[in-house]
């Protein structure tokens, strides 16, 4: 099952380092991490997306998380209503007429050519990874001649209701 | 110009060293004892070292390794932080073995590393390893010291995290220009540590579930770990086991925790565990773990482990809970304030002599057992007089392999703190170094070291170590000219292909020790070993004894690997 998990932590050198190698030595399987700065001043913030067997496993995972000194929450907000966003950026090959064609084709999904060139366009798509990938599937017969993620950073929402109903472990 | 600058501070305050401030911090640390040994980037500190009177010994080894073996042995005797000091690059390096091992095994240990020069750093320089990398996955945390001012608090920090919670290995390594830095300024070692909160108190909740599966049980079962040793909890445990009669039996490391002639003992559990000990595992039915971590050793093949049990966990380490084997009760806390809860509790005592008696049926149809050859002699059979003429109050130190299990079978420990072993890493050569360290920490008691002629072989240059110092240990070579273990796994599950694990050539291991100045005996027939124990033991010195024993001899009775802990092997009626 594939779960999100976010972790406070403490900006110390070394600190992602740490993170990801206890991941590697424990035999975690991470889709996406990404960094960065929090609210507070010395302290990030990491979002990981993972693939996890049981239940088991992924009570391990987070209290192996835990288990890090640097490390001061630790969250799996999967089953929570969240904000959950990734950003790609997509080089498709294209010219004259095709480029009109993928900018009408792009403009549903809210995502902009950012840069263009003689026979390639960028294109930034920002949203929920099952959009991202919507997008970049649909962008695919055009010839993708790179492709980068950040992967998912995500938090919870305002309010949360007392039923929710997103299911993220299916769509994030 | 800086030089001139520094002339003139230096004539109106004093200036000291980054690693005078280090020596300093030791010393309100309360460290007696360091381990080490010198070179490049550590030479700021051994200046130090050599400059100040502070009140503490340092032990010099012969290479890096018996350093952080010694400071093992010394932690787990003394409960107090092992102390280590190496230099850059291949003095760290050398110490990755015995961190490894200290971080399987919960050992304190605060170990301190030169590191070449800030300005050089990440340049591949003279003697740089990336201590930082190499020490991540094996140690409980580890610093860089990048800024003289961090260093005390650094090294305060460093001392309580090896030292609490599930103890470990800290490792702090310091740049050369900060050990050499002056400078005057006032420190301020103040710490704060938000992510590191170990919790020592169980939650009431937890206890109560705990005594309640504890009163609906009718074949409970302690499995006793280290924990317990650690915590200072034997006593806590003895009145729990009494008080409610249940039986207890140990882990390889938990040894002591829980008196072996205690009639609820039920001796060790596990690979080479007692045949009564596994077959309570697989027949309680409410198994309660107090400080062990559900090794694979101690298990076998989880799919039989405890298989009618409820299981409850008290682990000060939450991560512990639940890692191999399903939990339905977890109590994080310290083992000593958990059992101290667990006797405060109302619940009275439940009538279960028919489970006492089918183990006590157990023990006495199916005891250790071993074939004894008065020709040579029998290694097991050497254990019982080791112990016997030890009165079995020694400190036990060993390495790994068939003289390890053979030890724990048959020298029965009463106390805890008196066994110093290799338990998680299994590493040879750990036990000679161990011993030292242990020597050193409990100076009037007598230190047997119990190695095999393989391990010995490893780190066997301490033996100048002993001399210098003049520590009375015992070294006893199990020697069957072999790597026992290997040796037996090959005979058993290798039709006998003895790849590489039979010594063709060993060294004259009483001239070895001579060499030394360290006394050297051999003994070689079952008759001749008392008299030469007796006399090993009552030497006020360094004593290697060569006890040549018959080598086509495995340890048994056995969990085969793969296998359920009720399929023991090797059992006799």
């Amino acid at each position: 099952m594939r779960r999100i998990i976010t972790a406070t932590v403490q900006n110390r050198s070394g600190v992602l380092n740490r993170i990801t190698g206890m991941l590697y030595r424990r035999q975690f399987n991470i889709e996406s991490i990404s960094v960065g700065a929090s609210e507070t001043e010395g302290i990030s913030k990491m979002t990981f997306v993972v693939e996890i067997e049981d239940h088991q496993k992924l009570e391990q995972l987070t209290k192996q998380l835990n288990k890090q000194i640097d490390v001061l929450k630790v969250s799996d907000i999967t089953e929570k209503a969240i904000v959950a966003r990734e950003l790609a950026l997509i080089k498709v090959g294209g010219s004259g007429q095709l480029r009109a064609e993928i900018q009408g084709m792009i403009t549903p999904f809210r995502a902009s050519v950012i840069d263009v060139s003689r026979d390639s366009l960028t294109i930034q798509v920002t949203g929920r990874p099952d959009k991202v990938e919507a997008l970049i599937s649909l962008l695919k017969p055009y010839g993708i001649k790179e492709l980068t993620k950040t992967g998912v950073t995500a938090f919870l929402r305002g309010q949360q209701p007392t039923q929710v109903t997103e299911l993220n472990a299916f769509t994030i | 110009m800086k030089v001139q600058v520094k002339h003139e501070l230096e004539s109106t305050k004093e200036l000291v060293t980054g690693a005078d401030v280090l020596i300093n911090a030791l010393v309100e640390a309360e460290v007696d004892t360091i381990f080490g040994y010198p070179g490049g980037a550590v030479l700021p500190i051994y200046d130090a070292i050599y400059r100040s009177n502070a009140p503490f010994e340092h032990v010099l080894s012969r290479h890096e390794q018996g350093s952080i073996h010694a400071a093992e042995g010394y932690a787990r005797v003394t409960g107090k932080p092992g102390v280590v000091i190496a230099t850059s690059g291949p003095g760290a390096t050398n110490l990755i073995t015995g961190i490894t091992d200290a971080m399987m095994d919960s050992l304190p240990i605060v170990v301190f590393t030169g590191q070449v020069a800030n300005s050089v750093i990440g340049t591949d320089a003279f003697q740089e390893a990336d201590v930082m990398g190499i020490t991540t996955p094996i140690t409980k945390y580890n610093y860089q010291v990048t800024n003289l001012l961090e260093l005390p608090r650094i090294i305060k920090e460093a001392f309580h995290i090896a030292s609490t919670g599930r103890p470990g290995p800290v490792v702090v390594d310091i740049p050369k220009n900060i050990s050499s830095e002056l400078s005057d300024a006032v420190y301020d070692d103040h710490f704060a540590l938000p992510g590191y909160q170990p919790n020592k108190n169980p939650n009431p909740l937890q206890i109560t579930k705990l005594m309640d599966a504890l009163s609906k049980s009718s074949r409970p079962l302690i499995l006793a770990g280290a924990g317990v040793i650690f915590a200072n909890a034997s006593e806590k445990l003895i009145a729990f086991a009494e008080k409610f009669q249940l039986p207890v039996a140990n882990t390889l490391l938990g040894l002591g925790g829980f008196p072996r002639s205690h009639e609820l003992s039920l001796g060790m559990a596990g690979m080479h565990g007692s045949y009564t000990a596994n077959m309570a595992i697989y027949e309680c039915d409410l198994l309660i773990n107090i400080g062990a971590r559900f090794d694979d050793r101690l298990t076998g093949n989880l799919q039989h482990f405890a298989p009618l049990a409820k299981v409850a966990h008290i682990d000060i380490d939450p991560a512990e809970i639940g890692k191999n084997v399903s939990t339905e009760i977890p109590v994080v806390a310290d083992a000593k304030e958990a059992l101290i809860a667990l006797l405060a509790t109302s619940n009275e005592p439940v009538d279960r002599s028919a489970w006492r008696d089918q183990l006590t049926s157990y023990k006495k149809q199916y005891p250790l057992w071993y074939d004894r050859s008065e020709a040579f002699i029998s290694p097991q059979w050497l254990m019982e007089q080791i112990h016997d003429l030890s009165k079995g109050e020694a400190i036990v130190t060993t390495d790994v392999g068939q003289h390890q299990m053979w030890a724990a079978q048959y020298y029965a420990f009463e106390k805890p703190n008196r066994w110093v072993t290799s338990g998680g890493l299994g590493t040879m050569g750990f036990g000679f170094p161990a011993a030292i360290g242990a020597q050193l920490g409990a100076p009037d008691d007598i230190v047997i070291s119990i190695v095999g002629d393989g391990g010995f072989q490893m780190t066997f240059q301490e033996l100048s170590v002993v001399k210098e110092k003049k520590l009375p240990v015992k070294v006893i070579i199990v020697n069957n000219q072999a790597l026992g273990m290997v040796r037996q796994w090959q005979e058993s599950f290798y039709e006998k292909r003895y790849s590489e694990s039979l010594f063709m050539e060993n060294p004259d291991f009483v001239k070895l020790a001579d060499s030394y100045g360290v006394r050297g005996m051999r003994v070689e027939k079952e008759k001749d070993v008392p008299k030469v124990l007796q006399e090993a033991l009552a030497f006020d010195g360094p004593v290697v004894v060569d006890c040549r024993v018959v080598q086509q001899t495995s340890v048994y009775p056995m969990i085969a690997p793969g296998k359920g802990i009720h399929e023991m092997i090797g059992v006799r009626k």
